[in-house]
C-alpha cells in the first residue's frame, strides 16, 4: 500500500510501461493496449494524490528524498504542493488522450510512438515534482529529447526538421543561461535544494543577474515575444498528439518556472523586472492576436493564440497578488485543456482531409454536426466566454493585473476583443458558409473514439467554468505562501 | 420556483439540443415552448410576490470562484426591477417561440433554432436575475453568443456570417468596457456584489467609506465613481447599440425575423438599459457620467431616427427605430429617471416585438422579400397583418393613449424639466426624433401597405395572411401595445409609487417627476404630438403624392447627397471598416507577421545564426592556409593590437563599452554571404 503513496511510483509507472513495450511482440493491438493502460493507470494513480492532498498547508507533500550526489550535497528531492499538483494531473490527463489521438493516424513506428509518450510523461511528472534545482534543470531539458523526436519523426512535412531544429535551438539557448545561474547559486549557497534557496537572501544585484538567467530560459518556453517564433513553427509541424503536449504542458513549464523559482527566490528582482514582463506580455498579446487574424493555417492560428494566452498568464503571475496568480494557474490549466482540445479538433480535420489551410474548409456544420458542436464549444472557451474554464482564469488575471497596473490590464483586455475576432473568424470559416465539395471529398463526422477523446475535455472545461472552487481551494495556500515569499 | 424561472429554458434548450433528433421538429418545439411558457407563468407569480406584494428576495447558493477578497458567487436577486424584466423576457420569448413554430416550420433545423432561442432566454434571465456583476457578465456574454448563433442560423449566407461576427465583435468591444468597469468596481470597493456595491456607494458619497475617491486609470487620476460608471456605460453602449457601437444592430437583421423580434428589439438590446438602471445607485453619485449618458442617448435617438427615414429594407427601418428608442431609454436613465426608462423598455418590448413579428408575417407572405420598394398595396391581401402593423406603429410614435404615449412623452417632459444643458439637449433631439419616427413609421406603412403595389405578381398571388400560430402572438402583443401603457403607468411611474422598492435608487436632488407633472408648459407637452402629426403628414405628402417638388428635390445634387448620407447610415460602417478594421488587419499581416516574425526576428534568430556560423566557419577555415608566414603575420598583428590595447588602456578604455560587444556580434548576422 505504501508504494501507492509515493510520487516516485507515479514517475516509474509510465516508465515501466515503456520498458514493457520494448519486449512485447510486434502486435499492434497489444502495443496500443499496454501503452494506453499504463497511461490510464498513471492518471488514476495521480488522482489519488489529489484526493489525499492536504489543502490546509503550503508545505510540500508526499516528499521523498534520496542522496543523489552526496559528494556535492545534491539530493533527489521530490514533492508537490498546490501549484504543481495540477500540472501533474494535467500531464497524466493529456497523455492517454494523446495516445488516442495517434490511434489511427500514426502509421509508422507505432511502438516507438507509445514509448516516446510514456517516457515524456515520466519526465514531465518528474519536472513538476522535482524540488532540487539542478535535477529540475536536468528534467526540464530532457523533456526536449522525446519532444524533438516526436516532431522530427512523426511530423507531417519536410519542414519538420527545420521546426525541430528551431525548437531545440531556442530552448537550449535559453537554458544555457539557466544552467549558469544554477551553478552560480550552487557555488554561493552550496546547495540546490529549492526549499533552502527559498529562505536564502541574495543581494539585489545578484538577484537581478540570476533572475535574468532564469528569465532567458523560461521566456523561451512561455514564449515571450521576441523569442516566440519557434512555437507556431513547431506546432504546425508536430503531429496532433505532439501539438497537444506542446501546448498543453511544455508551454506551462516556462510559467511554472517563473512561479516556482523566479518569483519566490528573487523577490527584489521580480519587482524590478515586473515592468519588463508587463511590457513584453502586453506587446505579445496585442501583437500575436493581430497576427492570428491573418493566418491561414489552422494550427498556426491556435498556436499564435496560445502565445497570447500564455502572455496573459505571465501578466497574472507578475501582478503578484492572489487573484492574479490564482488566475494564472487557472488559465494555465484551462489553456492546457482548451488549446489541446482545439489541436485535437484540427487533428480530426487533418485526418480526414489532409490539409490545414482554412481556405479549403467551409460549411462543415452540414456534414459534421457533432464535430462542429464540439469545435464551437472549444472556440468559445478559447475566447473565454463566461461559464468556461478560461473565463475564470482570464478574469481573475485581469482583476489581479488591474490592481497592480490599470494600464496593463486595459491593454491586456483588448486581447478579449481580438481573441473573439480570430476565434470567431476561424470557426466561421470552418463550420459555416458553403460546403466546398471540390476540396473536401470525405464527409464523416466524429467517430466514437474521437467523441470520447473530446468528452473528458468538455466535462472538465465546463466543470472548471462553473465550479472552479475545488481547484482554487487546493492552490490557495501554496499561492499565498509564494506571495508571502515574494513580499519578504 | 424562482430558480425554475431561470433554469427551465436551459432545460428546454438541453432537451432540444441533445434529443432533438429523437423528438423531431414538432417535439422539440413543444418541449422548448412549454418550458419557456411555464417559466412565464412562474414569473407572473414572482411578479405578484415580489413587485406587487413587495417581498424582494435573494438566493445565494454556491461560490463560483473566490480568491481572497474577490468573491463571485452563484446567487440570484429578485426585486421589482428583475421581475419586470422577467415578465418582459419570458412573455416575449414565449410568444416568439410559438411564432417560430409556424414561421420556421419549413426549416429542417427547427430543433436547433428552438434550442438557440431557449439558451438565449436562459442567458437573458441570468442577466436580469444575477445578484453580482460577474454572474451578470455571464448572462451578458451568453446573450451575445446566442445572438451570434441566431443571426448565423442560416449559416450558408455570407451576409449572415458577416453580420453575426460583427454583432459579436462589436458587442465584445462593449464587453471590454464592462469588464474594466467590473474590475474598477472591485479595485475601489473590493467587491462585485450588488448589495455591497450599492451600500458602499452611498457611504462613499457621504465620505464615510474607506474606498478611495479616485484611482489611477491608465496613468490618469480619475474620479472613482465616474470612471466606473463610464466603463459600465461602455458595456451598455455596445449591448444597447448606442451611437458609435450601433453598427451591429441593423446588420443583425440578417437573422430570422423571430430572432430580430426577441433579441434585437425586445430583450437583449435592452440589457444595457437594464444595466444602467440596476446600477442606478452608482450612477446617481456620478453626475458627470450621467451627462455623458444623457448626451449619448439623445444623439443615438436622433441619429437612428434620421437614418431610419431613408432605409429601404423593411426590417432595417424597424431596427433603426429600435436603436432610436434605445436612445430614449438611455437618456431617460441619464436624467435620473430609471423607472421611466424601464417603463419605456417594457412598452417598447410590446410594440417593437409586434412590429417585428408583423414584419415577419409580411416577409413570410411575400416569399422572403424584404425590400419595401418591391411591396405596396398589401393592406388588401394581408389585412390582419396591416392592422397589427398599424397598431404597432401608432404605439411607437406615441399616438395618444396608446402604450408608447405614456412613456415617451413622459421622457420628453422629464428632459425638459431637468433644466440643465444636457436635459435640453436631450429634449430637443428627442423631440426632433419624434418627427422622424413618425415619418419613417408612416413611410413604412405607405410603402408596404397603402401605396400602389410594386410587388411581383407571383408574390402577391401567393401571399397569405398569418396562420393561426403566428397570429396568436401578434394579437397578444397588439393588446399589450394598446393597453399596457395605460394600465401600468400609475403603478410604475406614478407620483410616489413604491413599486420599485429598493431596486432603483434616485437621489432626491435628481428626482424631477413631480416637477414635470405639474410645471411643464402646455406647449411642451403638446410638442411631441404636434411633431408626430407633422411627420405623418409629411410622410403622406411625400410618399402618396407624386408631386414635382419632391421629384426635383430627389434628383438634385443636394438631395442625392442627403439621400446617400442617410441611406448609408451616416457612413459609420465605412469609417470603422476602412480606418479601424483594415489597419488592424494590415498590421497583423504586413507588420507583425511578414516584417517581424518572418523578417527581423527570424533573421536575428535561428536563420541569422545558422548562416552566420556557416560563413564565419568558411572564412576561418580559409585562414588555415598551411603557410607559416601567414600564421606569423596574424600572430604579429594580434600581438600588436593586444599590446597597444593594454598599453594605452587608459586612453582607449573611454571608448570601450561592454554594450558595444552586442552591436559587434550583431553585425556578424548581417555579413554578406559569399556564394
Amino acid at each position: 500500500m505504501n508504494v501507492f503513496n509515493n510520487l516516485s511510483t507515479l514517475i516509474f509507472l509510465p516508465l515501466l510501461g515503456a520498458i514493457l513495450l520494448l519486449f512485447v511482440p510486434n502486435n499492434i493491438r497489444l502495443i496500443r493496449q499496454i501503452g494506453l493502460i499504463s497511461a490510464l493507470l498513471a492518471f488514476i494513480h495521480s488522482l489519488f494524490f489529489w484526493v489525499r492532498f492536504d489543502n490546509s498547508t503550503a508545505h510540500f507533500q508526499f516528499v521523498e528524498q534520496m542522496n543523489w550526489l552526496p559528494s556535492s550535497n545534491i539530493q533527489l528531492y521530490i514533492g508537490i504542493d498546490g501549484i504543481s499538483l495540477f500540472f501533474i494531473l494535467l500531464t497524466t490527463f493529456l497523455i492517454p488522450i494523446c495516445m488516442l489521438a495517434g490511434w489511427s493516424s500514426i502509421q509508422n513506428y507505432r511502438r516507438e510512438f507509445m514509448i516516446a509518450f510514456l517516457v515524456l510523461e515520466a519526465l514531465m511528472i518528474a519536472v513538476f515534482c522535482m524540488l532540487d534545482l539542478l535535477l529540475f534543470y536536468v528534467f526540464f531539458e530532457s523533456v526536449l529529447i522525446p519532444m524533438f523526436l516526436i516532431i522530427g519523426v512523426w511530423g507531417s512535412r519536410e519542414r519538420k526538421i527545420r521546426a525541430a531544429y528551431q525548437f531545440f535551438l531556442y530552448t537550449l539557448f535559453g537554458s544555457v543561461f539557466m544552467l549558469l545561474g544554477i551553478l552560480f547559486l550552487f557555488f554561493q549557497t552550496g546547495t540546490t535544494d529549492i526549499q533552502i534557496l527559498y529562505t536564502t537572501e541574495f543581494s539585489e544585484r545578484r538577484q537581478i543577474l540570476l533572475w535574468l538567467a532564469f528569465f532567458a530560459s523560461f521566456a523561451v518556453k512561455v514564449p515571450m515575444v521576441p523569442v516566440h517564433i519557434w512555437l507556431p513553427e513547431a506546432h504546425v509541424e508536430a503531429p496532433t498528439a505532439g501539438s497537444v503536449i506542446l501546448a498543453g504542458i511544455l508551454l506551462k513549464l516556462g510559467t511554472y518556472g517563473f512561479l516556482r523559482f523566479s518569483i519566490p527566490m528573487f523577490p527584489d528582482a521580480t519587482l524590478y523586472f515586473t515592468p519588463l514582463i508587463f511590457t513584453l506580455s502586453v506587446i505579445a498579446i496585442v501583437y500575436t492576436s493581430c497576427t492570428t487574424l491573418r493566418q491561414v493555417d489552422l494550427k498556426k492560428i491556435i498556436a499564435y493564440s496560445s502565445v497570447a494566452h500564455m502572455n496573459f498568464v505571465t501578466i497574472g503571475l507578475f501582478s503578484l497578488n492572489p487573484q492574479g496568480i490564482e488566475g494564472s494557474l487557472m488559465l494555465m490549466l484551462s489553456h492546457g485543456f482548451v488549446s489541446s482540445a482545439l489541436f485535437l479538433c484540427v487533428g480530426v480535420l487533418y485526418d480526414r482531409h489532409h490539409t490545414r489551410l482554412v481556405r479549403y474548409y467551409g460549411g462543415l456544420a452540414n456534414t459534421m454536426p457533432v464535430f462542429c458542436a464540439i469545435f464551437l464549444f472549444f472556440t468559445l472557451a478559447n475566447m473565454s466566454l463566461p461559464g468556461t474554464s478560461s473565463f475564470v482564469g482570464e478574469f481573475l488575471i485581469l482583476v489581479g493585473a488591474f490592481q497592480s497596473n490599470t494600464f496593463v490590464a486595459t491593454l491586456a483586455a483588448t486581447g478579449m476583443v481580438l481573441g473573439a475576432a480570430y476565434s470567431l473568424w476561424l470557426y466561421n470559416r470552418v463550420a459555416f458558409g458553403n460546403l466546398k465539395p471540390h476540396f473536401l471529398a470525405t464527409y464523416s463526422d466524429c467517430n466514437r473514439r474521437e467523441f470520447f477523446m473530446f468528452l473528458p475535455f468538455v466535462i472538465v472545461v465546463i466543470w472548471m467554468g462553473i465550479y472552479p472552487q475545488i481547484f482554487l481551494d487546493t492552490m490557495h495556500d501554496s499561492v499565498m505562501h509564494c506571495i508571502e515569499h515574494s513580499r519578504i | 420556483m424562482y430558480l425554475l424561472i431561470v433554469t427551465l429554458p436551459l432545460l428546454g434548450c438541453a432537451t432540444s439540443a441533445l434529443f432533438g433528433r429523437f423528438l423531431g421538429s414538432r417535439g422539440a418545439a413543444i418541449v422548448t415552448t412549454s418550458c419557456v411558457g411555464t417559466s412565464f407563468l412562474f414569473s407572473l407569480v414572482a411578479f405578484y410576490e415580489v413587485a406587487l406584494v413587495g417581498s424582494a428576495c435573494t438566493l445565494q447558493f454556491a461560490p463560483w470562484f473566490d480568491s481572497e477578497m474577490f468573491d463571485a458567487s452563484w446567487g440570484f436577486l429578485f426585486d421589482s426591477l428583475t421581475v419586470v424584466m422577467l415578465i418582459v423576457v419570458t412573455l416575449v420569448s414565449t410568444l416568439v417561440h410559438t411564432y417560430s413554430i409556424s414561421y420556421m416550420s419549413e426549416d429542417p433545423f427547427l430543433p436547433r433554432f428552438m434550442c438557440y432561442l431557449s439558451i438565449f432566454t436562459f442567458f437573458m434571465l441570468m442577466l436580469v436575475s444575477a445578484d453580482n456583476l460577474i454572474q451578470m457578465f455571464l448572462g451578458w456574454e451568453g446573450v451575445g453568443l446566442a445572438s451570434y448563433l441566431l443571426i448565423n442560423f442560416w449559416f450558408t449566407r455570407l451576409q449572415a456570417n458577416k453580420a453575426a461576427i460583427k454583432a459579436m465583435l462589436v458587442n465584445r468591444v462593449g464587453d471590454f468596457g464592462l469588464a474594466l468597469g467590473i474590475m474598477s468596481c472591485f479595485l475601489v470597493f473590493q467587491s462585485v456584489d450588488y448589495h455591497v456595491l450599492f451600500a458602499v456607494a452611498n457611504e462613499w458619497a457621504m465620505k464615510e467609506s474607506l474606498a478611495p475617491e479616485s484611482f489611477v486609470f491608465c496613468n490618469m487620476h480619475v474620479d472613482a465613481l465616474s470612471a466606473i460608471c463610464l466603463l459600465l456605460f461602455v458595456g451598455a453602449v455596445g449591448k444597447s447599440a448606442q451611437i458609435g457601437l450601433h453598427t451591429w444592430l441593423p446588420d443583425a437583421m440578417e437573422g430570422p425575423t423571430p430572432v430580430s423580434a426577441l433579441i434585437h428589439a425586445a430583450t437583449m438590446v435592452t440589457a444595457g438599459v437594464f444595466l444602467i438602471a440596476r446600477c442606478s445607485p452608482l450612477f446617481e453619485y456620478a453626475p458627470n457620467a450621467l451627462v455623458v449618458v444623457t448626451c449619448m442617448g439623445a444623439m443615438t435617438a436622433f441619429f437612428a431616427a434620421t437614418t431610419g427615414i431613408l432605409q429601404n429594407d423593411l426590417k432595417r427601418v424597424i431596427a433603426y427605430s429600435t436603436c432610436s428608442q434605445l436612445g430614449y431609454m438611455v437618456f431617460a436613465c441619464g436624467i435620473s429617471n430609471y423607472a421611466v426608462s424601464i417603463f419605456h423598455l417594457m412598452n417598447h418590448a410590446f410594440f417593437k416585438a409586434l412590429l417585428f413579428l408583423s414584419a415577419g408575417s409580411v416577409i413570410h407572405a411575400m416569399s422572403d422579400e424584404q425590400d419595401m420598394r418591391k411591396m405596396g398595396g398589401l393592406n388588401q391581401v394581408l389585412p390582419f397583418t396591416y392592422a397589427m402593423m398599424l397598431i404597432g406603429s401608432l404605439a411607437l410614435i406615441g399616438f395618444p393613449f396608446l402604450t408608447g404615449f405614456y412613456s415617451k412623452d413622459v421622457i420628453l417632459e422629464l428632459a425638459y424639466t431637468k433644466y440643465t444643458i444636457s436635459g435640453h439637449f436631450a429634449f430637443w433631439l428627442g423631440s426632433l426624433s419624434v418627427l422622424f419616427t413618425s415619418y419613417y413609421s408612416f413611410r413604412l406603412l405607405f410603402l408596404t401597405f397603402l401605396e400602389n403595389t410594386n410587388a411581383f405578381k407571383q408574390d402577391i398571388k401567393n401571399a397569405h395572411d398569418a396562420p393561426p400560430l403566428m397570429a396568436a402572438p401578434l394579437i397578444v402583443l397588439a393588446f399589450g401595445s394598446l393597453f399596457v401603457g395605460y394600465l401600468c403607468k400609475d403603478m410604475m411611474i406614478g407620483l410616489g409609487t413604491d413599486f420599485w422598492g429598493q431596486s432603483i435608487f434616485v437621489l432626491p436632488d435628481n428626482s424631477n417627476l413631480s416637477e414635470s407633472e405639474f410645471s411643464t408648459p402646455q406647449i411642451v407637452k403638446l410638442i411631441p404630438l404636434l411633431l408626430s402629426t407633422l411627420g405623418a403628414g409629411i410622410a403622406y405628402w411625400i410618399n402618396n403624392h407624386k408631386n414635382s417638388f419632391v421629384y426635383d428635390f430627389k434628383t438634385s445634387s443636394l438631395g442625392r447627397r442627403f439621400y446617400t448620407f442617410l441611406n448609408k447610415r451616416w457612413l459609420f460602417d465605412k469609417v470603422l471598416n476602412e480606418f479601424l478594421a483594415q489597419s488592424v488587419l494590415r498590421f497583423g499581416y504586413s507588420i507583425s507577421f511578414v516584417t517581424l516574425d518572418k523578417g527581423v526576428i527570424e533573421l536575428l534568430g535561428p536563420y541569422g545564426i545558422a548562416t552566420t556560423m556557416r560563413t564565419l566557419s568558411k572564412r576561418t577555415s580559409g585562414l588555415q592556409s598551411g603557410l607559416i608566414y601567414h600564421y606569423a603575420f596574424i600572430m604579429l598583428i594580434g600581438l600588436t593590437v593586444l599590446i597597444t590595447f593594454i598599453g594605452l588602456w587608459d586612453i582607449v578604455s573611454f571608448w570601450v563599452d561592454s554594450r558595444l560587444f552586442l552591436i559587434f556580434f550583431c553585425t556578424f548576422l548581417f555579413l554578406p554571404q559569399r556564394s
